[in-house]
This record gives C-alpha cells, sequence and structure tokens, in this order.
C-alpha cells in the first residue's frame, strides 16, 4: 500500500510542480495581531460561494426555466425531491449569508486599510466580486418565478430604466423585451449559472491569487517583520475549517427551522401586492430612491440617485488609488471617515425602509 | 379704433349675460330667510336636478327673474308647497316622459309612474290616504342625489332607514295594522350584517325583494319567487323535492317555512339538528323524516369535524416548515363538498347528500394523511438536525484538538 502511494506521489511530482507548492503551502504564514478574526471572513466568502455552487448544481437537476414550469418545477423540489427543501433553503440562506460576509470582509479590509500597495488589484477584484453576487442575488431572486420576486424585478428593472442614454435599451437587454415576462426568466437564469459564474471564476480566480501571492495584509501602523506568524497549514487551516462547520451548522438551523418560503406564482396580470421590497441587500438604495424628491436642479430625483450610486460605485472601485496617506503609511482620516459615512448609511437605511410604510 | 369698440362691447354682453343667466329670485330671497325656508336652497346645491340645471321654479312654479313677492304669484303658476297628490304628478311631469329625459339620462327607466299606481303606496294615495310614501319621502324633496351616491337616501345602506322611517314607526302605522319590527329584524338577519356591516352593497335591502316603486309585500306563495332571484339553485333543488308538494298542502312558504322572513338567521347545520331544529316542528321523533334529518345532521357534522381536524394538522405542519400546499387544495376540495352538501339538504335526497359528504371525507382522509405525512417530516427534520448538530459539534472538538496538539508539538 505504502509502495502503490509512493509511485502515485512519485508519477504526480513528475508531471505537476506539486513539491513547489507543498513548499509554498508549508511556508505559508499568517500574521496575529489584535484583528486577525476579521483574515476569517475571506474563507467565510469563499465557503458560502462553494456551497452556492454545489446546492445550485443539485437544484439544476430539477429546475426548469420556463413562465409555466419554473414555480411548479421549484414545487416539486421543495414537496417532492428527497432532501429538495434542504438543498434549497440552504441555497437561498447562504445566498443572503454570503452577501453580508461580502459586506462584513469588504469593510473590514477598508478599514484595516488592506487596499495599500501591492494590494491594489485584490481589493479592485474584490469590489467587482461584491457587484457580480448582487447581481447573482438579482437574477436568482427571479427565478423561483413567484408573486414578490416577479413584481421586484419590475421594478429594479424600471430604475435601471430610467438611467440616461443606455437606460432604456439596458432595461429591453435585461428583460428581453418591454416587459418582465418568461424572456426576461430564461435570460436571468442564463446570466445567473452560466455568465456570472464563467465571470466569477476569472476574478474569483485572480483575487485569490493575489492574496497567495501578497499574502495577509497587517494593519496600517503594524509592522509585519515584528508580527508572530502563525503557520497557515494546519494551524489557520484548521481554525477556518472550525468556522466553517460553525457556518454549516447555522445554515442547517436556519433552513430547518425557518425554510426559505415559495410564495404564490407570480401572475402578470395580477396587481402588485402590497409592500413590494427588493432583497434585503438592496434595500438601503430602494429607499434612497423612494425618499429623492421628483426634482433635483433640473434632473429627476430617481435619475439623480441612481447616477450618485454608479458614482459611490466607482469611486468605491478606486479607494487604493485616491488614498494616498494610506499608500504612503500614513494614518487615512478622510477614508475612515467616508468609510464610517457609507457603513451607517447603508445599516440606518437598511433599518429604515422595513420600518418606514 | 372700430376693434377696440367690438372688443368693449362684447366684453360688456358677456359679463350682462353671465349674470342674468345666474340670477334666480327664488335662490336668492330663501338665502336671505331662516331656517326651514333656508334649507332647501342650501340642500339644493348637491341636488342632481339643480346640476342638470333645473330649478325651483321648474316644481314650485312661479317667476325667478321676479326680484320681489309678486315673484309667488298664482298668475306665474305658484303653486308653493306641493300636496302629495301633487308630488307624484309633478314628478312624473318630467320622469314618465322618455323625451324629456333622453337628454339627460338615456339610460334611464320612465315607467316609475306606472308601477307606482300598481303599488301598496300608490293605491292608498290614489284612495286618498295623504300618509303613504310618494317620491319626496324616499328619494327626499330637495337635495336628491343619485342613487349611486352613498349620501343617497336610496343607496343600499341607507334604504332600510329611508323605509324605517314610516315601517319602524309604531304611531305612524298604526292605522295599518302591520307589525313594525321589519327593520329592526332585517338589520339583525344574514342580509342586514352583509349589507351594513360588511358592507356587501350585493346583498338586498327592502327594495330588492319588495320593489322599488312598484312596492307591494310579497304573498306567502309568491315569497319564494323573491328568494330564487338569488338563491337559485337551492329554488331548484327544493321544488324537486318531496317537501314542495307537502308544503303546498299544507300551506307552508318554501323558504319562509324553515327561515323565516326579515329576520332570517344565517342558516346553520344546527337547522338541521332534530332536538332542537326546525325539522322536528313537523317531524315527530321516531319518524322516517326524523331519522332522515338525524342522518343528515350527524354525517354532515362528521365531515365538518374531520374538516377542522384535517385543518388543524396542516397549519401545525406548515408552521413546522413543510410544503403542504397540496393538501391545502384537497382539504379546500373537501370543503367545496361540504357546501355541496348542505346546499343539497334543500332536495332532502339522503343519497344526493351522502354522495357529497362521502367525497368530502374521501378529500378530507386524504389530507389529514398528508399532515400526518408531513408531521412525521418535520419530526425527522428535527431529529436529523440534531443529530447532525451532534456530528458538527464533535467535528469541531476533534479539529480543536488537533490544533491543541498541534501548537504542543510546536512548542
Amino acid at each position: 500500500m505504502k509502495k502503490l502511494r509512493n509511485s502515485i506521489y512519485k508519477w504526480l511530482l513528475e508531471r505537476i510542480p506539486l513539491k513547489e507548492l507543498i513548499d509554498f503551502i508549508s511556508k505559508k504564514g499568517v500574521p496575529i495581531h489584535p484583528y486577525s478574526y476579521w483574515y476569517f471572513f475571506g474563507g467565510i466568502c469563499l465557503f458560502l460561494y462553494i456551497t452556492q455552487v454545489i446546492t445550485g448544481i443539485l437544484l439544476l437537476l430539477y429546475y426548469k426555466p420556463t413562465m409555466e414550469s419554473a414555480y411548479e418545477s421549484v414545487h416539486f423540489i421543495v414537496a417532492h425531491v428527497p432532501f429538495g427543501w434542504l438543498i434549497r433553503s440552504i441555497h437561498s440562506w447562504s445566498a443572503n449569508l454570503l452577501i453580508g460576509a461580502i459586506f462584513i470582509h469588504m469593510f473590514s479590509t477598508y478599514f484595516l486599510k488592506a487596499y495599500r500597495p501591492p494590494r491594489e488589484l485584490t481589493w479592485v477584484t474584490g469590489v467587482l466580486l461584491l457587484f457580480i453576487f448582487l447581481a447573482f442575488g438579482f437574477s436568482g431572486y427571479l427565478l423561483p418565478w413567484n408573486e414578490l420576486a416577479f413584481f421586484a424585478t419590475k421594478v429594479g428593472t424600471e430604475i435601471v430604466g430610467t438611467l440616461p442614454i443606455i437606460g432604456y435599451p439596458l432595461k429591453i437587454f435585461l428583460r428581453g423585451g418591454e416587459e418582465v415576462s418568461g424572456a426576461t426568466l430564461t435570460r436571468f437564469f442564463g446570466f445567473h449559472v452560466a455568465i456570472l459564474p464563467g465571470i466569477t471564476f476569472i476574478i474569483l480566480g485572480i483575487h485569490l491569487l493575489l492574496i497567495q501571492i501578497h499574502g495577509m495584509s497587517v494593519p496600517l501602523g503594524m509592522d509585519e517583520k515584528e508580527l508572530k506568524k502563525e503557520p497557515f497549514f494546519p494551524n489557520f487551516f484548521i481554525k477556518e475549517l472550525m468556522v466553517w462547520l460553525g457556518i454549516t451548522m447555522i445554515l442547517v438551523s436556519l433552513s430547518v427551522f425557518f425554510p426559505w418560503p415559495l410564495g404564490n406564482k407570480a401572475d402578470p396580470f395580477a396587481p402588485a401586492p402590497p409592500g413590494i421590497k427588493p432583497e434585503w441587500y438592496f434595500n438601503f438604495m430602494f429607499l434612497t430612491l423612494k425618499l429623492m424628491p421628483s426634482k433635483i436642479i433640473f434632473i429627476e430625483g430617481e435619475v439623480f440617485a441612481v447616477l450618485v450610486f454608479f458614482f459611490a460605485a466607482f469611486f468605491w472601485i478606486l479607494v487604493p488609488f485616491l488614498d494616498i496617506w494610506s499608500a504612503k503609511e500614513k494614518r487615512s482620516g478622510l477614508f475612515t471617515w467616508i468609510g464610517i459615512v457609507s457603513l451607517v448609511y447603508i445599516i440606518s437605511m437598511t433599518i429604515l425602509a422595513y420600518i418606514l410604510p | 379704433m372700430k376693434m377696440k369698440k367690438i372688443i368693449i362691447y362684447s366684453l360688456f354682453f358677456f359679463i350682462c349675460n353671465f349674470s342674468f343667466a345666474k340670477e334666480d329670485s327664488c335662490f336668492d330671497c330663501h338665502n336671505e330667510l331662516e331656517d326651514n325656508l333656508k334649507k332647501p336652497v342650501e340642500m339644493m346645491k348637491n341636488d342632481i336636478h339643480y346640476q342638470f340645471g333645473i330649478s325651483c321654479s321648474h316644481c314650485h312654479g312661479g317667476n325667478p327673474l321676479i326680484f320681489d313677492e309678486s315673484a309667488m304669484d298664482k298668475k306665474y303658476g305658484f303653486i308653493g308647497v306641493p300636496d302629495k297628490k301633487e308630488i307624484v304628478q309633478l314628478c312624473s311631469k318630467c320622469h314618465s316622459n322618455p323625451e324629456y329625459m333622453k337628454k339627460y339620462k338615456p339610460g334611464i327607466r320612465v315607467d316609475q309612474m306606472e308601477l307606482y299606481k300598481t303599488s301598496k303606496h300608490g293605491i292608498l294615495l290614489e284612495k286618498g290616504d295623504k300618509k303613504v310614501a310618494v317620491c319626496s319621502d324616499c328619494h327626499s324633496s330637495h337635495g336628491v342625489l343619485p342613487s349611486n351616491d352613498p349620501r343617497s337616501t336610496i343607496f343600499p345602506q341607507k334604504i332600510p332607514t329611508t323605509c324605517g322611517k314610516c315601517h319602524g314607526d309604531k304611531e305612524y302605522m298604526k292605522a295599518y295594522s302591520i307589525p313594525t319590527d321589519q327593520i329592526e329584524g332585517f338589520l339583525e338577519s344574514v342580509h342586514g350584517e352583509a349589507l351594513m356591516k360588511k358592507g356587501d352593497l350585493s346583498a338586498p335591502a327592502c327594495n330588492d325583494c319588495h320593489g322599488n316603486h312598484g312596492s307591494v309585500p310579497p304573498n306567502i306563495e309568491n315569497i319564494a319567487y323573491v328568494c330564487r332571484q338569488c338563491h337559485s339553485l337551492a329554488a331548484e333543488l327544493f321544488l324537486k323535492s318531496p317537501h314542495k308538494p307537502a308544503f303546498d298542502k299544507m300551506g307552508i312558504s318554501e323558504c319562509v317555512g324553515c327561515h323565516g322572513y326579515h329576520r332570517i338567521e344565517k342558516p346553520s347545520d344546527e337547522m338541521l339538528n332534530p332536538q332542537k331544529g326546525i325539522c322536528s316542528s313537523c317531524h315527530e321523533k321516531g319518524s322516517k323524516g326524523f331519522s332522515i334529518a338525524e342522518k343528515i345532521y350527524s354525517e354532515i357534522n362528521d365531515l365538518k369535524n374531520k374538516i377542522k381536524e384535517a385543518e388543524l394538522i396542516l397549519n401545525r405542519v406548515y408552521k413546522m416548515g413543510v410544503e403542504v400546499s397540496e393538501a391545502f387544495l384537497v382539504l379546500q376540495n373537501a370543503k367545496s363538498s361540504l357546501t355541496n352538501a348542505r346546499n343539497l339538504v334543500h332536495s332532502f335526497e339522503i343519497k344526493r347528500i351522502e354522495e357529497a359528504i362521502n367525497e368530502g371525507l374521501k378529500n378530507t382522509e386524504k389530507a389529514y394523511n398528508e399532515g400526518k405525512k408531513g408531521e412525521k417530516e418535520a419530526i425527522m427534520r428535527r431529529k436529523g438536525f440534531a443529530f447532525s448538530l451532534i456530528f458538527f459539534i464533535i467535528l469541531i472538538l476533534a479539529l480543536f484538538l488537533r490544533l491543541k496538539e498541534e501548537k504542543f508539538s510546536k512548542n
């Protein structure tokens, strides 16, 4: 047995730079400091993404992306497929937890100024991943073809349509026509299971590669060389595994006690039910649009808000290049305050969206 | 210069014409008066006739262009307050004239007067009874509003009050020796509750059974025709039932015999209870009819209780997170069978009723079994969750020990 193992190992060594890889992992260290626990959130995001991929593939075995059978197929998964209810609930819950984990991971790296040179591209790919996962959420929300999702998609794509110049063609492209219909469902399914996963594979690959190249960033003001390090393998890896198991426990608990509801089948001819809201992570933007006055200077309030969000997103991507103080290892009060204001705004508007009528 | 003159003259004539058109001595003078003499002016502002340009003089006569008391001279056809008989004539002058009415409301009926003549009110008025209702008693004299206006005295929800003004007044109705508790009874009835409390405007008010302008008290034999207008299915079943000839023979009116009138209670299964229901008033204990009633009552109750039981378990399972929407649909079918069985009671055919009940029982059992299955599934999920929790905790502990071991070996 040992002989066979050795010969397989030798065979692999001749074909793959396995030795270098093992050397790299065994030498890889994780800095120890009071903020080390934030490092786990990157791993949590990765774990939840893997959960998404696995449960998503399982759902694909039964899901039918047509207006006539999408709802029925999800109902079949939940009611008749063994453990279908669990797979669907884990998929929905992990999608929500993933967005939450990405936000936490992003703000932790932001406040620790982990985007400092040479990690600018790690930040850029990370922010792009957030946008991609928001698109995952938006496209996946429609797939069960239920009432809430249908009208939320209608409102969401309508907002896209308010953008100047590109708004209308973009809305038609997303909807596959003037109205949210079967064409929209097929399109969103395509985005959700083919286009977005393809883009994610490339960007996530770059993001992870850059982390391996540059290693873990240490907070501003700390000298990396003076800090103690713990081996990535097995110490940090075991800790990460323990966290992943904890997350699995949370996912299973949520799925058992609060299974993701299916709601009523969408009826395009029915009036919109009251209290239509998008998924919680879009609520801060949704409420902003709702509270906007009809006109700001000479621009329509809604268009103005959408443009502000676009510029904010653009600014957020460029943070590593704009924060010149952090780049010089100096304290960057302005950017810390920008982060605090953004975070308070997002949290308060999300809560307000549930409180306000 | 010439153009300027034309504009000034045109403006002058326009202003004069506008002010004259608006002037009406009835309005102007009565507006200055007090109490009852001023009230009609205020009420007329909302009146449907006034909206169409029909003013005081159209009914009361007189000359609205004269601004002193001579405007009310008889030579101008002034009649003052018309008496009851005159009111009917006055209203019908226009409302029975299709040519005239077409100008204002092409779809409006013009047979009110003809119908009124056939009504109890009309017949008594003809005989000289001035206490009976004429047009203005129901529609109000000034401030007449269309029937679909919720403020109108003839809006469905206002009709019981309008009719009750006279028919609920014991003193006023004394001379006619008819009961005065109809309104009270109606308000407590299933129809009254639907109309007045639930706001269901399709529920009948007084006029839906007694007629509008041709109102007559439905006689004991034709009251069923009135009920059939809405309850056609129950009527159809009853007409073919063995009770129809029996009721006819005994002189009992079809619907009234069991459901009563005015104070019509919401039908309940208890009506079939032979111990306290209405069947026993004709069917003696031990008779065939009594035992059939007993059977129907017990079978309907059985289905009702089983539906309740199935609903209870399905709701519980649903709250536990198990998908049971299909079972709820099956239960809905069972509920439809129960409704069908209740309606089939009007046929008094035990075979047909039992068929509906059995259909309901079959579906209830199916839904209940689905509920039981769901309950087992929910318990299994919780047990599975508990096992997985133990498994995860053991795994976490094992990893924790491995980490300790790793740190210890490094040290």
